[in-house]
């Protein structure tokens, strides 16, 4: 271990040069080398299971073609338009957006309350945080198994309601088409919920206790110092977590093919569940390309826009300005 | 002040119970029988019964698909911490062209999540023959947690003040050898938590294992979990006794990495 305290007499300065302008040939050879080194691994993990797969999926689009032998016949944007013009894909986008709208409305309030809340002085804090976030940590397939069995008709849930007296508001939860996707948001919000608190609390750490102590001896209330200090310091946390959750609503898969296969009657197919549906049990792999393509457009849409007018202020720092 | 702790505390105890129930609801119903969940599900056991996960624990196919989920979960996360450090270190602390533009290339990762990939990713998996292969949903999986890492490992590289590196240097030790004995140990915290995230999403990935194997013996253990629950489905309390116990990996390993975790995050997000 050589760290900064040497015996060795400092000869040159010069010798510190390679991070200067007018480095020596040899240096400079070097540091390409270890470049290519340091980034080639990643770079063609990267290229090889990400943007290839990806590129692959764009060209298989144009094709009707169900997964073996060559690909011959060429059928331009025919796979688009079919997608776009069928009832159950549309519903399958309006789906997601529903997710995607409700996950905001709902999960951010609940995740800022349960962060300040978590970020108190209470007795056994740390382990209500653990409970947080414990549903976050199961894999989807183990929350969509306990879900499924305790929404069952007669089940855990109903008997639970039934017991409080409330058995008028008892359901059909996953085999009624009106309620399915509302069900699913219940058991989404349980599962997801931990990680927007757990973002929110890394971002209310990095909140200077300074800058609340100025506004409680200003004379701020908490209410005031929560609503005026705290949350316009959390908007840059707030914004990144809006974008992970939107992303992830358009994404959403698992819970819905285990609990529901995207039933009944296509009351909660995803954009997701439809692609799954059609290129691995119909074997449309070309059309199913393009539902990929479809969804992967959508995704970098919202995320350029998004970067654009919403995070572009987050990655100057925020808060070092607001501070300074 | 005390009021307002009062409200906290019966808030608290609200999302105990919502978080909770349906934890114990399947930890408990693993020692009941299926008639006695049939008769009254929101029930305790009574009397306890353990053949349930006795008969779990003692089938060689759940400890099988424990395996497979292990190995394929650290074979994703050495790859991916290891190669995102690697590159992390590379776009943190040397200048050259073209370095901004690579690390945007590594942040588009962050926009297409393993989902919408997979159905190429199949097709591209079967043409390299890694179907029914751990290495082929590891490999994958390892990718698609890189870009996560390098955005949380960058900025706390960066960080690391510039004297500590030329004061290495001066020293005579090489570029690579200052990441390898002092950067990387002191990215300690920031590496926990990319290893927790590469990890933890691994383990639970579902989407990938289900494509790319059908031999049930390759199963990982969500998928494992999945198809024993439409397998059994008339056997409740073995479903439920399976998924308690698949359970618990995770929720120990979360419970060892949780406080690193959240001070590994802190910072990553400006705010």
């Amino acid at each position: 271990m050589s760290t900064a305290t040497s015996a060795r007499p400092l000869t040159a300065p010069s010798s510190h040069a390679p991070r200067a302008g007018g480095t020596p040939r040899r240096s400079r050879t070097r540091t390409r080398l270890e470049l290519a080194l340091l980034l080639a691994p990643g770079l063609v993990l990267f290229v090889g299971f990400v943007l290839v797969p990806i590129g692959v999926a764009a060209f298989y689009s144009l094709y009707s073609w169900n997964g073996f032998g060559p690909l011959t016949d060429f059928v331009g944007l025919d796979n688009y338009v079919d997608a776009f013009s069928g009832d159950v894909f549309q519903s399958a986008i309006a789906h997601n957006l529903i997710i995607a709208a409700l996950t905001i409305i709902v999960q951010l309030p609940l995740s800022i309350s349960l962060a300040l809340l978590l970020n108190r002085k209470l007795r056994g804090r740390t382990f209500l945080r653990m409970v947080v976030f414990a549903p976050y940590v199961l894999s989807e397939a183990v929350t969509a198994v306990i879900w499924l069995l305790m929404l069952q008709p007669g089940g855990f849930v109903d008997q639970v309601l039934r017991g409080a007296g409330l058995g008028w508001a008892v359901q059909q939860w996953l085999a009624d088409p009106k309620i399915v996707l509302y069900s699913l948001f219940v058991v989404i919000t349980w599962k997801y919920i931990g990680f927007g608190v757990i973002l929110l609390l890394a971002g209310l750490q990095g909140i200077p206790a300074e800058l609340r102590e100025a506004a409680a001896l200003d004379g701020a209330s908490s209410w005031q110092t929560t609503r005026h200090v705290v949350l316009p310091l959390l908007g840059p946390t707030i914004r990144v977590w809006i974008f992970l959750a939107v992303i992830g609503s358009l994404q959403l898969f698992d819970l819905v093919w285990i609990m529901t296969l995207g039933g009944p009657a296509n009351a909660s197919t995803t954009m997701a569940t439809y692609l799954i549906d059609h290129g691995f049990k119909r074997y449309e792999f070309g059309f199913g390309s393009a539902v990929a393509v479809i969804l992967f457009i959508i995704c970098f849409t919202f995320a350029l826009l998004y970067q654009r007018f919403a995070l572009r202020r987050d990655t100057d720092g925020a808060l070092t300005r607001a501070v300074n | 002040m005390s009021r307002r702790n009062g409200v906290g505390y019966l808030a608290a105890f609200a999302v105990i119970g919502i978080t909770v129930v349906p934890l114990l609801f399947v930890i408990l119903g693993g020692f009941r029988t299926t008639a006695q969940i049939n008769r009254a599900s929101a029930g305790l056991p009574g009397p306890w019964v353990w053949d349930n996960y006795l008969e779990v624990l003692g089938s060689p196919y759940f400890w099988r698909l424990l395996g497979n989920s292990a190995l394929i979960a650290v074979i994703a996360t050495t790859l991916a911490v290891g190669f995102g450090s690697m590159a992390a270190f590379a776009l943190s602390r040397y200048a050259f062209r073209g370095r901004e533009a690579f690390y945007t290339l590594f942040t588009l990762g962050l926009l297409f999540p393993l989902g919408v990939a997979t159905l190429p990713l199949y097709l591209w998996l079967r043409q390299l023959g890694l179907l029914e292969n751990p290495l082929g949903v590891a490999l994958p999986e390892a990718a698609f947690s890189l870009p996560i890492t390098i955005v949380i490992l960058r900025p706390f590289m960066n960080a690391i003040p510039v004297e500590l590196e030329d004061a290495a240097l001066l020293d005579g030790t090489a570029k690579l050898g200052f990441f390898w004995r002092i950067l990387l140990p002191l990215s300690r915290p920031a590496l926990a938590t990319v290893s927790v995230l590469a990890f933890v999403s691994s383990w639970n990935f579902f989407l990938l294992p289900l494509l790319v194997f059908n031999d049930s013996t390759n199963f990982t253990l969500p998928l494992g979990v999945a198809m024993f629950q439409s397998e059994h489905s008339q056997d409740t309390a073995k479903i439920l006794a399976f998924t308690a116990l698949s359970m618990i990996p995770a929720l120990t390993f979360f419970v060892l990495a949780e406080r690193r975790m959240v001070g590994g995050l802190t910072g990553s997000v400006k705010g």
